[in-house]
């Protein structure tokens, strides 16, 4: 079946579940420690999954598959790629319940439950190998971010709810349509075989353009970016950081699984759609960033800038890019989850989350300073963070394809040191000026546990990339022997230099 | 085909009949005292009836259907699967009636003898293979279900809806009839195998009108656009326990009707009723999934979210294939989980004052008052929205699969993007009950009876219904073959 002879990804799915359902029956503090205890396990479950994955084996590990559903199977699999996803989400789930331990005061069991039914279905959607199955748990999704946003979020979390809702149903469902499509013309639902199907170009048109909608709404790309920085704000902390952590991931995961393998030609027709948008994304919600007087809302828009640059990796069509872009997707994870974190910290202080409220934290907090300010820098790309790995290889590998773009994705980054470096001024530094700012404790032993491992993840990935990037290797490599046939030639013609005449060097060796 | 072999055939429609026959009788002498009892044994009778139909249904001897009547009537599992559907409706609207007519007054004792009534119309209709069968089942669910509507006489808008169904319905029926009188004069018979081998080929304009008039009338029964009107005023009006029925048995038997006439009297004319049912079916998504949105009364709501999920049952229809019968037939049987467990929960709410509330509002925060209810409610709503893992999606995962299996690529993306609309005010209604503060109205719920019924609805249209499926398609796979 598999090298452990056990159905992990099943348990991993599982086990919260029917926490999850416990959860529903306890009182707040039982429940607490039930969903910590659950995700805890879990990060363990997946420390072994990755103990035991095995780099350069199959492609597709932990397999297993029951046919229980007549049109499709639970099938469960994962490659280097899905791994790394569910490590990301794994880690960050009990980080999320120590987030919500004295923030949620009531209906404290509902949440915990909404939260590990979330894990399940995060952990599912990287798992699925049905595409149906796929579909089933993304949608899912909804239900209990739904729940999160609208019971526990702050004033305007209706209106929020609401549009993170319909935007996200709406940009789905036609993807449901294609797929059936799909599943009729190849005859399976079965992800692995469909990856190496090759559907008609002219198809393939139609198809990619439904699993765009989708996927480009989750993402999100610009323009349809706007329930992002509403749900954000209204949302409760940890729902911020399971959002921005994971949640879009699956719009980057998407194209990374199914749009690129299942539609080479199509995604190479669209790439001046992808690239355009991207650009757009990264010049505009970096300034909108840059405007922002809610710390919260100027994380998310900063979010959408380091999509776009994903989106501009994968479709870069090449190694560099892709393996870049998914650096970028676990390193924006994990940073913009520690952001929220820190905006959580002091907005449970002061309750506002109103920059100017802030001022000279530095002075009276100077753990937080310090690990907020290696969160902005891990945000910006500074060498030795994880930022700056997966940023730099997806702009080598756009570089490859088109210089333009590359140029004007590089402006990002000087604009997200600036919006960053911006807030972190205006928070950190300066005169304490405001006297309930002043009298702000430092982190907490419970806020420092939930902000160390993270920091340490950053540096680890900054400074020791091969550790995450040797799983996803083998399988960027099959990725992009599938979609070399339709990859873009680059724009960067360049041209062996003309050898040195042997002449010249003879007369030279002469002249001894 | 002798009398005793037809009259073995329909068993369960006389044995449902000789029992309800009995039932009125006592009724009549006992008056309110045995109405509890009535109500047991018109449970008992319509189990009696279902297991008479399982035994036909498993009789090696009418295996693939069987005529009855010279071909009036039709065993076959097509019939059988959906009248499996109704009696258990049936069952259902019985079950919670009691409890909810004490309340408010007095139960008469009438009530469950007119549901076995309109549930022996129902059985003719699904089962009929001639216009005269038809239209005489159709009248007998009819008439039953007029006087079911304004069963609480005292209440002027259950009087009202009674009216409003009755004058309606009464047009749609003239409208059916004089259809059928045109088919009939252009075909030279009432039976479906005649009509289908007379009107080949080219359609003449006067059996064309015939069509248009038929499907109009039964487009009525089923409350599809255009011929929804009268939904919403009697769901809000009759007596919640009919509301759920109407919502439930009848939708079933209309449906299952249409498809049969269609596949059988008119299936060499797809091209001329396969646009009307398009139509109809995309009208009756959008015009139920807008209309809903401004409601304020939950029964209304619930009125036209029939009729919006009338209109994803008739893509599966429009698919015109094996396939997309089976899914029209797999989604009415989640159809009638969801919306009779809306009800039921509709049901349990009552004010302080022991008054049915009915408005939307009142649900506020029922999630803090009582959480198991507000879950269940939260689930089916949830579910009728089709939003995966509940089992509503699969319901649309099948019509949508069938309409993509038959090349109507339009159909499906205009249909599946409307019901997102029809999502909004889904989730308006969980918002209302999640996360609104609770508004302290609601004081009585719960019955055993009831909550054990919920629980049970509940459950299927979770995630674990999914484990169902494949029991339950082989049995719409055969009901949709028996069509072909």
């Amino acid at each position: 079946m598999n090298q452990l002879d056990f159905p992990i990804l099943s348990l991993m799915m599982g086990l919260p579940m029917l926490a999850a359902i416990i959860c529903l029956f306890l009182n707040a503090q039982a429940a607490r420690w039930l969903a910590l205890a659950t995700t805890l396990a879990l990060f363990g479950l997946g420390i072994v999954l990755w103990a035991n994955y095995d780099i350069g084996g199959p492609q597709w590990q932990y397999v297993e598959r029951a046919e229980l559903f007549g049109n499709f199977a639970w099938a469960l699999g994962i490659d280097g790629i899905s791994m790394m996803l569910i490590m990301l989400t794994v880690f960050l789930m009990p980080i999320c319940i120590g987030a919500s331990w004295e923030a949620i005061q009531t209906r404290v069991g509902e949440y915990m439950a909404a939260f590990l039914f979330m894990e399940v279905l995060m952990i599912g959607v990287f798992a699925a190998q049905d595409l149906f199955l796929f579909y089933i748990l993304f949608e899912a999704g909804l239900i209990p971010m739904y729940l999160i946003i609208g019971i526990w979020g702050g004033a305007n979390r209706i209106y929020a709810s609401y549009k993170f809702f319909l935007y996200t149903l709406l940009g789905s469902v036609v993807m449901l349509i294609a797929m059936l499509w799909m599943v009729q013309d190849a005859g399976t639902s079965d992800i692995p075989t469909l990856l190496n199907y090759d559907f008609a170009p002219e198809a393939q048109t139609w198809l990619w353009l439904a699993f765009f909608a989708s996927f480009a709404v989750k993402m999100p790309m610009w323009p349809v970016h706007t329930w992002l920085p509403d749900a954000h704000v209204q949302a409760p902390t940890a729902g911020s950081v399971i959002l921005a952590g994971v949640l879009l991931k699956m719009g980057g995961y998407g194209f990374l699984r199914f749009s690129l393998p299942m539609f080479p030609e199509a995604s190479e027709q669209f790439i001046w759609l992808i690239f355009g948008l991207s650009m757009v994304a990264v010049v505009y919600t970096s300034l909108v960033a840059l405007v922002q007087q809610d710390m919260k809302k100027l994380i998310a828009y900063s979010s959408v800038a380091h999509m776009a640059i994903v989106t501009l990796g994968l479709f870069a069509f090449n190694r560099q890019g892709i393996e870049g872009a998914i650096i970028v997707m676990l390193s924006h994870g994990l940073v913009s989850g520690a952001l929220f974190l820190c905006v959580g910290v002091i907005y449970d202080r002061l309750h506002t989350r109103e920059i100017d409220r802030y001022g000279g934290l530095s002075i009276n907090m100077p753990k937080y300073a310090i690990l907020f300010m290696l969160f902005t820098m891990a945000s910006i790309g500074l060498p030795g963070t994880s930022g700056f790995v997966g940023e730099f290889l997806s702009l080598v590998g756009l570089y490859k394809v088109n210089s333009w773009v590359t140029l004007v994705a590089t402006t990002g980054i000087i604009l997200g040191a600036g919006y960053m470096l911006y807030l972190y001024r205006r928070v950190a530094f300066g005169e304490l000026v405001h006297d309930d700012v002043k009298a702000m404790p430092d982190l907490s032993a419970r806020e420092m546990a939930l902000l160390a491992p993270i920091a340490a993840a950053v540096m680890w990935m900054g400074v020791y990339p091969e550790s995450f990037m040797a799983p996803i290797r083998g399988d960027v490599g099959a990725l992009v022997a599938r979609i070399d046939r339709a990859a873009p030639e680059g724009d960067a013609h360049l041209k062996m230099g003309e050898a040195k005449p042997a002449i010249k060097d003879e007369a030279h060796r002469e002249a001894h | 085909m002798n009398l005793a072999s037809s009259l073995w055939l329909v068993s369960p429609e006389v044995f449902l009949s000789v029992s309800s026959l009995i039932l009125l009788l006592v009724a009549a002498w006992s008056q309110e005292k045995a109405a509890r009892l009535i109500t047991i044994l018109s449970v008992a009778a319509l189990f009696g009836a279902s297991t008479l139909l399982m035994a036909l249904s498993h009789n090696p001897d009418f295996k693939g259907g069987a005529d009855a009547f010279d071909g009036l009537y039709r065993m076959d599992a097509f019939g059988s699967s959906a009248k499996f559907l109704i009696y258990l409706a049936a069952i259902i609207s019985l079950i919670v009636a009691p409890r909810f007519f004490q309340a408010g007054g007095k139960y008469r004792s009438e009530y469950p003898v007119l549901i076995l009534f309109a549930t022996i119309g129902m059985g003719m209709m699904v089962s009929a293979t001639d216009m005269m069968t038809l239209y005489i089942g159709l009248e007998l669910n009819s008439l039953s279900a007029y006087v079911l509507a304004s069963f609480i006489r005292t209440d002027i808008r259950s009087s009202e809806a009674g009216l409003k169904y009755f004058v309606l319905g009464a047009l749609a029926s003239g409208m059916l009839l004089f259809g059928i009188s045109l088919v009939y004069g252009f075909a030279g018979s009432t039976s479906f195998a005649v009509i289908g081998d007379a009107l080949s080929g080219d359609l003449s304009t006067g059996p064309l009108i015939g069509l248009v008039l038929v499907l109009s009338g039964l487009a009525f029964k089923i409350s599809a656009v255009p011929f929804h009107m009268w939904t919403p005023d009697v769901y809000e009006g009759a007596p919640t326990p009919v509301s759920a029925f109407f919502a439930s048995a009848p939708k079933v038997a209309a449906v299952a009707l249409t498809a049969r006439v269609i596949i059988d009297a008119f299936g060499g004319q797809t091209s001329a009723w396969q646009q009307i049912i398009v139509f109809v079916a995309l009208a009756s998504i959008i015009l139920g999934a807008v209309a809903a949105i401004g409601q304020q009364n939950i029964k209304r709501l619930l009125a036209y979210s029939s009729i919006n999920n009338v209109g994803f049952l008739l893509i599966g229809l429009a698919a015109g294939t094996a396939q997309g019968i089976s899914a029209m037939m797999f989604y009415l049987a989640i159809y009638v989980a969801m919306t009779l467990g809306s009800f039921i929960c509709v049901l349990e709410m009552r004010g302080k004052d022991g008054k049915p509330l009915e408005s939307l509002s009142s649900l506020a925060g029922l999630s803090q008052t009582q959480p198991g209810l507000a879950a269940a409610f939260a689930v089916f709503m949830f579910s009728l929205a089709g939003i995966p893992p509940l089992f509503g999606f699969w319901g649309k995962f099948l019509v949508f699969d069938a309409a993509v299996a038959a090349g109507m690529l339009p159909l499906a993306v205009i249909g599946i993007a409307a019901s997102v609309i029809g999502a909004f005010y889904y989730i308006k209604v969980v918002k209302i009950i999640y996360f609104d503060d609770p508004a302290d109205e609601i004081a009585v719920t719960g019955h055993k009876a009831e909550n054990i019924l919920i629980a049970i609805l509940a459950l299927i249209v979770s995630p674990l219904g999914y484990l169902a499926i494949p029991f339950v398609a082989p049995i719409t796979a055969a009901a949709a073959a028996a069509l072909f």
